[in-house]
Order: structure tokens, then C-alpha cells, then sequence
């Protein structure tokens, strides 16, 4: 029965071109930013969401999907992935993130995105329809990818981070922003902004133990402020170099690195920053108004009291895996589950990215386990959805089952975020795409083997 | 009267696992279905299963009402709880290490596995050999020393690695976490962890029958000096002879199915298949080897040898037969091992029953331990957990854990004792940050000319 489900999944994903119109038929619709509307139907055109109502007559030989009992929801956005840049994180040659050199703005995700990659079609079956994927994941710890193989430890700005659709039969098909973030990795004293970087030893313990200044936290502190200094100085390279090119001065060269950087001085593109703890997050702000860009906190550790700062400053946060240990021995067992609730409590708009490949797939799980730790089901939803789409500024066209919207639709048969709910049908850009993988084709085979 | 002052203290003994009853909660005992219900426990095992129990006087009664109770969970691959590395990756063979002598009751990790409703776990040595380390389950007694950890009785066990990771420390130029300044250490290939298992059977088989022979004549009356005892082949002795479990790290089929000939040869059993991702190729031969495997519910992709791992692995396998439990391999994953089993559920439509089965009453046969754990039965450890929902989803987190009995967990005291716990904290900040400034008042953190 469920292989002959699949096969009919195949069949249809292949007679469902791109712009044919299908209408979803008495269906339960979650808008997310609206109420739900039950038995209802969804009319999918030209790769939009056409129309939703109770009483739509469907047009003379359009493809009729029969979905009594069954839930559409829009599409989920993961907000932090390797997705097309990472196959086999531990092999280096199948690794395209975490590049050499320290300021690399020019750098583009989207163009060494795979599309024939294996896990478009493995995150794809869970309902993820898009992903926002970064040219570093961060450095450091957690398995993470980035940074592993390449200079990626040495990044401060790792390049530009695309948003895209996880289906598509080019790099260019796939494309939904090309630049929609600039990644900078900011500067940490507890190492980089990804976690484990490792804290240096304490200044009195180091002294105890008879270690030099080099491991010291004044040697630290020292390596982060340079950085800083740094950092700031190629803002301000970046902001000369804008002026000389709006100025015309004769023998003006051009330079990829600040061509890169004038739609962030321009505040056209936001500059996702990773930050882990609450200090680094207080420093990122102030860096931020000091350079007048907009930002994008990504996987931060610890909110703290960075937390009344981002609410206050309007800085959405992507929150990195919710299902992580704590930071500290000392920390609450709990610590990573509680933060989506704390962010939520304190106001801060978040979404929630899960940062390597393989967990991409467990999205709505990780935003389910946030639920059970507080954050009302709504807004884990949300986070997965139309919340994302605003952060990275494609709400209008991304994140909620709206008219006019782009067809990213998810059919299931119960809750998006519980573990057990299959997905029945997914459309993504209005194209129905099968339900199969390079997992789900092994199991079919080695069912058969007797 | 020295006897009479042991019976008090073995009357005391049990003082701290009072008699509890979990009251109107869904059951989920696994082998005997699930039901509304109560669990009477006494000396910490469970006295009384039913829809209704007297409560014995003097009981303390939780209230399970809306609430979900399930067998304690058992993660057949964990390595927490270990002191400093658990590989001793300088020879192929290490099973002369044994991960027994380097337990740590204060790793915070049991503490946080403990609040994920784990009670047990087999801790294994690391894979960097073909043959590693002897093993051993402990139980998450949180607060006890470290031979209070140990699963009292259970079989000891033996970690042997395939495929990628003992390869590794052969080929120093590859891989990640590659030694490259150490010479490159047998072996490197998938052919030589064969030899090098069947290298050191060949030897335990010899040592054994040296030991039985020298049996044989004592038992018969001889008087002899006894054989060398050879602390490498001791274990690997205790294989053959059936007192040892084997617990295979392992990947690809062949590998998997190499080390099934192996043992077929030499005549031993391979108890658990672990990680074994590639399980579901060789379903069959596992399970006419008589086999359990215990394996992720859906990691992939973190090397070649996980390319081909796919989520229905644990479905595919029970359905051959083999008894399957899902591990962690990792103190995060540990945590949440009941929403791992709901993995079961939804890729390859596994039962309630079964995915629960496989975080708790497979993991316990596997490991031999299922007359003490596993299930909710009569006589069984008072293993438990609470859960406030359906416990084989990410909605649902854990309220309550008992083991022998003992509450060990319960999150409403945890999460009432933060405030004490952070004053405390910052009290000793405080003092640590007073002690400073009188030792050294003109230090500034960050000042030049510190100590150059």
C-alpha cells in the first residue's frame, strides 16, 4: 500500500510541469497567519497559490487533488544549512564551506550550490521547501560544518548567504535570493562565534597552572580586539571605497571584496552575524549601529541580557539546534530547549535553523521540542514559516498559504511539527515533487530482498 | 548479635526506596500492553501493576493523572560517565583496558541523560581499534560513587570497531581526526581489521585451550603451575567461552557481514550489531546469526561509510527478526531517545509498542539485563519515567525519573532549586572575585605590561 503510494508519487511528480494548475480539495488550510479554515480548497496557477475558499469551481480539465482529512501547510524554511555545499561533511572533498581568507564578502553560497546533491530530496520529504544557506556555518564545535577544511577557522566575513528553494533542476532555478545575507562570523573572546570554541583559561588559573600570557585571557582579549579593529577597519575601506565610486574620481578601480560590501553599507542586505554568547551579541549591536547596517543574530548560545537589547533594536535571531546541550556544566539541563520561550518572552522575533545538513530534516521536530518547553505552538510554527520568511525578506512571496503567494505547500496527514505525521504531498514553486530519495529507493529495494 | 546488626542494616538498606505508587497513569509497560492505570513499588521493584491497586499505608502516592509512565530507557551506546578518552588507540587490540576503571559518577552528563529518562547505558571504549575495550552498563544513579554506577550482575561486554575508524589510525594522511605526526598503525584497510581480529582469536583460542588443558589435569588431581594470565587474551577468552558479550561498531554490510563469518569460525557470537547502518542490507545473515542491533534512528551523511544509512533501517531489521534498540553514541542524543523511537513509528510504520520496545525492552536484552529492566512488570527494578505527554514525540518532556525506586529526577524540583543554585553560584563568584582584589589590588583584567 505505501509503495504503491509512492509509485503514484512518482507518476504524478511527473506529468506535474511547472504552471500546471491543481486544485487541493477539501482540505484543512493552516495560513499560519491566519486561522485555520477547514475543508477548504487551494487553487494552485502559474507556480502561485490562486486562490483559497470553500466553494471554488475548478476549471475545465484541471488536475483535482482529494485531500478530506488531510492538512496543507505552507512550506518550511530552514534559516541556517550547508544544503547543496556539504555531501559527506567528513570528507573534504565533497565540502564546499568554510573558504579561505579572512574578509571574503565577494563570495557567493548559491553558486556552488549541487543540486543533484542527496539531501534536497532527504530534507524535502519532511517538508522543508527552502533554506537559507550559508558559505560557513560558523566554525567550531557541534559538529558544525563550516570551516573544517578550508581557512574557515580564520573567517571573520564568510561570504553571502542564499536563500533557496530545495528543488530545482539548476543552481538558477533554485535561487529565490541570491545575497540574502552577508555572513560575518563575529569575533569572540571564548574562541569563534560557533560554540566549543573553547574558553581561554582563566588569568588566575592560568597563572596557577604556570601557563604564559599567550593562553591567558589578556592574550584573548588582546587577539579579539585586533579583530574588532580589524573588522571595523574594512567597514570603513568598505565605506571610502563606496564615496571614491559615487564620486567618480579618475583612475577609480573597481574591487570585487567592496562591490560586495556597498549593498550592506547601503542597508539592502542584511549581515547575518553569528554570535554565540550574550557579550558577543551586545558587541555585534554596537558594531552594528556604529556601521548603520541592519543585522540578523544567528545561533546564539545565551540571550541574556542581550535579549531587552535585540527586542529593542528590532534584531531578529535565528536560534541554531534546539535539541543541543547546554553550554556550561553548570547551565540547566534544559538551557537549549528554554531559549526559543526566553526569546519569545522577551519578544525577539527568531526562526529556527538547524546548521547541519544531516538535521535539516528534523526542523519541525526541533520546533516541537521548543513547545514542550514552553514557546506556544503558534509561534513555533511561525518560526518555521512566515517568521523566517520576514527575516530574510521574502514574506511577501514565502511562509504562510496566501493569496498570491508562491505554491510552497506541504500535505499532510496531521500536525507539520509531530514526529509521526507523514507528508503526503509537497509543491514547491507550484510544482508537485515526489515523495522519494535515495533512502526511501534502498528501502524499496531491500524490502524486496527475501 | 552480629548477625541480627546486618539484618538491620539490610532492613535499612531499602529506607531510601520508600513505597511509592504512581497512581491513574497511562501504563505503557511494553510487554503487557498499555493501560489506565497504577504501579505499586516496594524495595524498589514493582510489587503491583493494575487499573486498580490498594496503596499499601504509608505509601507516597504521585499522582499520574493525564500523565504517561514508561520502563526506564536504556541507551545500548553511550560514553558518558568516562573519565578523560575512551580510546586507547595505540595497538589494534586493547581489550587489557576496560572502561570499568575509569567511570566518573560526577560526569554531568548522567545528570542530563537522567532528565531524558535514560536509567541505563552500556558504556563502551572508543572505535579506534578492531578489538577495544571491555565495556559495562550502568545505571544513571546520580549521586552515587562509581561502583554504585554499575549494573549490578549484568554481563560485561567487549567493543570491537569496523570499517573507517580503526582504519583511520592506519593512514595518517586521512580522514578526519587522523594522527599525522604517529606513525601509521595496522591496520588500514577493511581486509586487515579482519585479519586482526581472527590474528587475535587465533591466539585466544590457543590461550584458552592452554587454560583448559591446565584444568583438566587439576581437576583430575595434578598439581601444576598454572598458565601465564594474559590480561589482553583474558577477555577475548571470556568471548569464546560465552561469559562476554561482543558489541560490534560497524557500518557497511560487508563489514558486517565479515564479522558474522568471523565469529561463525571461531565460534562465538556476536551479541549487538552497533550503528550498523547498513544493517537492513544484511538483515538475514544478522539475524540467523542471532544478532541484536542497536542503531541510529536517522544520522546520515557524516562520512562515506553513512552515505547509504537510511531512516528505515531499524524497521527493516525488526522485521527480519532482529531484535533492534536505538542508541545515542552521544550525550545530546541520549536525551531524547523517546522521540528517537517515534522516528521508528514514522519511517517504516513500526508499532507504538515495538518503537517503544526499542528504547528500552530490546536495549535491556540486548544487553541480558531484561529479567531486571526492560518493562513494566511485577518483580522487574522500579526503572520509571513521567512524561506529561505521549512520550514518543518531541511534545512530550520528562517530569519524573526512578530508579530502584529512588526518585533520581523529578523536573519540578529541578526547575523550583534554580534560584538557591544560582545564588549559590553567585555567591561563590562573589567571594572568589573579594579573595582576588585583596591578593592583588592593583591588577586590572586586559592591562598592559601584565605578564609579559
Amino acid at each position: 500500500m505505501k509503495r504503491f503510494g509512492l509509485l503514484m508519487a512518482c507518476a504524478a511528480a511527473a506529468f506535474a510541469a511547472s504552471g500546471e494548475t491543481v486544485l487541493i480539495r477539501n482540505a484543512d488550510v493552516y495560513p499560519v497567519t491566519g486561522a485555520p479554515m477547514k475543508g477548504v480548497s487551494v487553487l494552485i496557477q502559474d507556480g502561485k497559490i490562486a486562490d483559497i475558499g470553500p466553494k471554488i469551481v475548478p476549471a475545465k480539465g484541471i488536475r483535482i487533488v482529494e485531500a478530506k482529512g488531510l492538512r496543507v501547510y505552507p512550506g518550511m524554511l530552514d534559516s541556517g544549512t550547508e544544503l547543496g555545499l556539504s555531501e559527506i561533511s567528513g570528507v573534504r572533498e565533497t565540502v564546499d564551506t568554510g573558504e579561505l581568507g579572512e574578509f571574503m564578502p565577494q563570495l557567493r553560497a548559491l553558486v556552488a550550490v549541487n543540486p543533484e546533491s542527496e539531501h534536497f530530496p532527504v530534507v524535502r520529504v519532511n517538508g522543508i521547501t527552502s533554506a537559507m544557506i550559508f558559505p560557513s556555518s560558523g566554525g567550531g564545535g557541534g559538529g558544525g560544518g563550516g570551516g573544517r577544511f578550508g581557512g574557515g577557522e580564520r573567517q571573520i566575513i564568510s561570504g553571502q548567504a542564499a536563500l533557496i528553494h530545495t528543488d530545482g533542476w539548476t543552481w538558477e532555478d533554485m535561487e529565490i535570493n541570491r545575497s540574502a545575507a552577508l555572513h560575518l562570523i563575529f569575533p569572540s573572546i571564548a574562541g569563534r562565534g560557533g560554540r566549543g570554541g573553547g574558553a581561554p583559561v582563566p588569568e588566575n588559573v592560568a597563572e596557577m597552572l604556570g601557563l604564559g600570557a599567550a593562553t591567558g585571557y589578556t592574550q584573548a582579549r588582546r587577539t579579539y580586539e585586533q579583530q574588532i579593529a580589524k573588522l571595523g577597519d574594512f567597514f570603513d575601506d568598505a565605506r571610502k571605497y563606496q564615496k571614491a565610486r559615487g564620486a567618480h574620481v579618475p583612475g577609480f578601480q573597481r574591487d570585487l571584496k567592496f562591490e560586495a560590501m556597498i549593498p550592506v553599507l547601503e542597508r539592502k542586505v542584511p549581515v547575518a552575524i553569528t554570535a554565540s554568547r550574550a557579550s558577543t551579541i551586545h558587541d555585534a549591536i554596537a558594531f552594528a549601529e556604529k556601521q548603520n547596517i541592519q543585522i540578523v543574530i544567528l545561533q546564539p548560545r545565551e540571550l541574556g541580557k542581550a535579549a531587552a537589547e535585540l527586542k529593542a533594536k528590532n534584531i531578529p535571531v535565528v536560534l541554531g539546534r534546539v535539541l543541543a546541550l547546554p553550554e556550561n556544566e553548570d547551565d540547566p539541563y534544559d538551557g537549549a530547549f528554554t531559549l526559543p520561550a526566553e526569546a519569545y518572552k522577551a519578544g525577539v522575533k527568531f526562526a529556527f535553523g538547524t546548521f547541519t545538513n544531516e538535521f535539516v530534516r528534523d526542523l519541525p521536530y526541533q520546533a516541537a521540542t521548543a513547545v514542550a518547553f514552553g514557546l506556544p505552538y503558534d509561534e513555533a510554527l511561525k518560526a518555521v514559516t512566515i517568521n523566517a520568511a520576514q527575516i530574510w525578506g521574502a514574506a511577501d512571496r514565502l511562509g504562510s498559504v496566501e493569496k498570491g503567494k508562491v505554491a510552497d505547500l506541504v500535505v499532510t496527514d496531521g500536525d507539520l511539527l509531530e514526529i509521526q505525521t507523514q507528508v503526503k504531498r509537497l509543491y514547491i514553486a507550484g510544482k508537485e515533487v515526489a515523495l522519494t530519495n535515495k533512502q526511501t529507493r534502498l528501502y524499496e529495494k531491500y524490502s524486496e530482498r527475501q | 548479635m552480629n548477625k541480627a546488626w546486618i539484618a538491620a542494616l539490610i532492613a535499612l538498606a531499602p529506607l531510601s526506596a520508600e513505597t511509592i505508587v504512581i497512581q491513574n497513569a497511562t501504563v505503557m509497560t511494553v510487554t503487557k500492553g498499555t493501560l489506565k492505570g497504577s504501579v505499586v513499588i516496594k524495595d524498589g521493584k514493582i510489587a503491583e501493576v493494575g487499573e486498580k491497586v490498594m496503596v499499601p499505608q504509608g505509601a507516597t502516592v504521585i499522582d499520574g493523572t493525564n500523565q504517561y509512565l514508561i520502563p526506564g530507557i536504556i541507551d545500548c551506546h553511550s560514553h558518558i560517565a568516562a573519565d578523560g578518552g575512551i580510546n586507547e588507540g595505540s595497538v589494534s587490540v586493547s581489550s587489557m583496558v576496560d572502561i570499568k576503571d575509569v567511570l566518573n559518577p560526577e560526569d554531568i552528563a548522567i545528570y542530563r541523560a537522567l532528565a531524558g529518562g535514560v536509567t541505563t547505558a552500556n558504556i563502551l571504549h572508543g572505535s579506534a581499534n578492531a578489538i577495544g575495550g571491555c565495556t559495562l552498563p550502568i545505571k544513571m544513579r546520580w549521586g552515587k560513587d562509581a561502583q554504585s554506577l554499575i549494573f549490578e550482575g549484568a554481563m560485561p561486554g567487549i567493543k570491537f570497531a569496523l570499517g573507517e575508524n580503526p582504519k583511520r589510525a592506519g593512514n595518517p594522511q586521512g580522514g578526519r581526526g587522523a594522527a599525522t605526526t604517529v606513525q601509521a598503525r595496522y591496520p588500514a584497510t577493511r581486509m586487515g581489521i579482519e585479519d586482526t581480529i581472527r590474528e587475535a582469536f587465533n591466539e585466544a583460542k590457543a590461550y584458552k585451550e592452554e587454560w583448559d588443558a591446565y584444568n583438566a589435569r587439576v581437576a583430575r588431581g595434578e598439581h601444576l603451575i598454572p598458565p601465564r594470565k594474559d590480561l589482553k587474551l583474558e577477555p577475548l577468552k571470556e568471548v569464546l567461552e560465552g561469559k562476554r558479550y561482543v558489541h560490534a561498531h560497524s557500518y557497511r554490510a560487508d563489514e558486517i557481514l565479515m564479522l558474522i563469518r568471523v565469529a561463525d569460525d571461531y565460534g562465538f557470537k556476536i551479541r549487538t550489531f552497533q550503528h550498523v547502518l547498513e544493517g537492513y542490507k544484511v538483515a538475514k545473515e544478522i539475524a540467523a546469526h542471532g544478532a541484536g542491533a542497536s542503531t541510529f534512528s536517522d544520522w546520515w551523511s557524516y562520512k562515506v561509510e553513512a552515505f547509504d544509512a537510511i531512516p528505515y533501517n531499524a524497521a527493516l531489521m525488526a522485521k527480519k527478526g532482529i531484535v533492534v534498540s536505538l542508541n545515542s553514541d552521544d550525550a545530546e542524543l541520549m536525551r531524547h531517545l523517546n522521540s528517537e523511537a517515534g522516528k521508528a513509528m514514522k519511517y517504516g510504520g513500526v508499532s507504538e509498542n515495538d518503537a517503544l520496545a526499542m528504547v528500552t525492552l530490546n536495549p535491556a536484552k540486548q544487553l541480558g539485563i531484561d529479567n531486571r529492566v526492560g518493562s513494566i512488570e511485577v518483580g522487574k527494578d522500579a526503572d520509571l519515567v513521567i512524561f506529561d505527554k505521549f512520550p514518543l514525540s518531541d511534545y512530550a518532556k520528562v517530569q519524573k525519573v526512578l530508579i530502584d525506586g529512588t526518585v533520581y529526577f523529578d523536573r519540578d524540583n529541578e526547575v523550583s532549586g534554580r534560584p538557591a543554585k544560582q545564588a549559590e553560584k553567585q555567591k561563590l563568584i562573589d567571594k572568589e572575585k573579594q579573595n582576588q582584589q585583596r591578593q592583588q589590588p592593583a591588577r586590572r583584567p586586559g592591562a598592559p605590561g601584565g605578564q609579559q
